[in-house]
């Protein structure tokens, strides 16, 4: 039986893990490889990595981190953040990448999406979305999720699937770092217009913010940052609590 | 031992790379018949479109080599839907090597199919110390049905085949790469298979 996903998200800023991670018994908790490592160890799923640097330098780095993660990390991971062209989504799926996220560039470019699953396949092309409810429904958010567009969410959703996406990113701006739990309703009507598999993103606070994820949002896999990473939540007490209410995981 | 891990251009093969290095292994990536021939273990990676992969592979002339392979073979995910009869993704004739064709998912079940999931009905030395119900990484929106080379299980809305083989050739539709410690001990497994 498939089972549900846990998936860790870490930010990269310049080859290095940010978000004050507090781990006790790694040697340098900055390093990504190091800690992605560690939760591949401790029942993560799927990791994602977030690079959030902005200079020039950083495709050359991130590729040399890709390749370095590659080599160590033995479950599957997915690279996002500024990713806009078939070139970089090459130059990471050739270094080890097992899937690429792309959020802005899929809006600004609908196309890139259908040229990048002709070129690479539907299995490795992720579309993030960062959503917020208006009065008028939930809108697509651009810059993490910082600038609100007119594109309504589940539309640019079933264009995504139709485009061939493999899967749905998707991140409630209104849930995102409360803590009071996953966008459960918006999860499942998602599930409902789309046929690819959904991660949810945003609210992650406790065990039963999980469980509630893939109960009542139907989520497929549920990916957060701060919980793990400052150890609120242990993966794998995480997981044995799911599997005691009932749900499909990989312990 | 000399491993050939086959580069017609579809595939993360580094990945596969990477896999082998952890294991103390290096295999030689290579499109190039004579190469692979003379190879005590063979690799036939592939992700993407079935069409698109089955045009390489017969643009660099290995559709006609890899089904006189006398050594083992083993085709991961993509590789292992060519190595069948055929795949109805983009209709595509197949090495004809497992005797089943490849179909997709239906509708009423999210393709693809993205995640862990487990392997029973374990009936190959390739799985010697896997024990029954082990998890592995799996993402495809086709599939080879239940057929008389079935070598292990999944189930997705029904019961599909995780692995097949016949005499030297093996397939397996999920990752071992990319499966932890249990897709190690598989990839191991067939490391032992050389002669």
């Amino acid at each position: 039986m498939l089972t549900k996903r846990i998936i860790p998200c870490l930010d990269i800023l310049d080859g290095r893990t940010v978000k004050g991670v507090n781990f006790v018994g790694l040697r340098d908790a900055g390093d990504p490889v190091e800690l992605g490592r560690y939760y591949a160890e401790n029942g993560a799923d799927e990791l994602v990595f977030l690079d959030i640097s902005a200079t020039e330098q950083k495709r050359k780095t991130l590729a040399a981190l890709v390749r370095h993660i590659a080599a160590e990390v033995d479950i599957p991971f997915t690279v996002g953040g500024g990713i806009s062209s078939i070139a970089d989504v090459d130059m990471l799926l050739q270094n080890g990448a097992d899937k690429v996220s792309i959020n802005s560039a899929a809006v600004r470019r609908p196309e890139l999406i259908s040229e990048l699953v002709s070129k690479f396949g539907s299995q490795c092309i992720v579309v993030a979305i960062d959503a917020k409810k208006h009065e008028k429904g939930w809108k697509v958010h651009l810059v993490g999720g910082k600038v609100p567009t007119e594109i309504e969410f589940f539309g640019w959703a079933e264009e995504v699937a139709e485009r061939g996406a493999g899967e749905i990113l998707f991140t409630s701006m209104d849930h995102d770092g409360t803590k009071n739990g996953f966008a459960n309703n918006a999860l499942a009507q998602l599930s409902k217009r789309v046929n690819i598999p959904i991660i949810a993103s945003g609210g992650a606070g406790t065990n039963s913010h999980f469980r509630d994820t893939f109960k009542k949002g139907k989520a497929d896999a549920a990916l957060a940052a701060s919980v793990f990473h400052f150890k609120e939540i242990q993966i794998t007490d995480l997981k044995q609590y799911l599997k005691e209410e009932g749900i499909a995981i990989r312990i | 031992m000399k491993i050939a891990l086959i580069n017609y251009g579809a595939g993360n093969i580094q990945s596969i790379l990477f896999a082998l290095e952890r294991l103390n292994v290096n295999a030689l990536l290579s499109n190039i018949p004579e190469e692979i021939q003379s190879a005590d273990l063979v690799i036939f990676p592939g992700v993407g479109e079935a069409s698109s992969a089955m045009a390489k592979l017969k643009d660099s002339g290995l559709d006609s080599l890899i089904p006189t392979l006398k050594q083992p073979v083993l085709g991961i995910c993509l590789g292992m839907q060519l190595m069948c009869n055929e795949s109805k993704e983009g209709d595509t004739a197949g090495l004809g090597l497992f005797d089943t064709s490849v179909i997709r998912f239906p509708g009423t079940i999210k393709v693809p199919q993205i995640g862990w999931n487990t392997i029973s009905d374990l009936k190959s030395p390739l799985f010697s110390g896997i024990t029954d119900g082990s998890y592995v990484y799996t993402v495809h929106s086709y599939y080879a049905p239940l057929c008389a080379n079935t070598i292990a299980v999944s189930d997705y809305g029904e019961p599909y085949s995780a692995a097949l083989q016949r005499d030297n050739f093996y397939g397996v539709q999920f990752h071992p790469e990319k499966s932890s410690s249990v897709g190690s001990k598989i990839l191991s497994n067939f490391l032992n298979m050389a002669l």
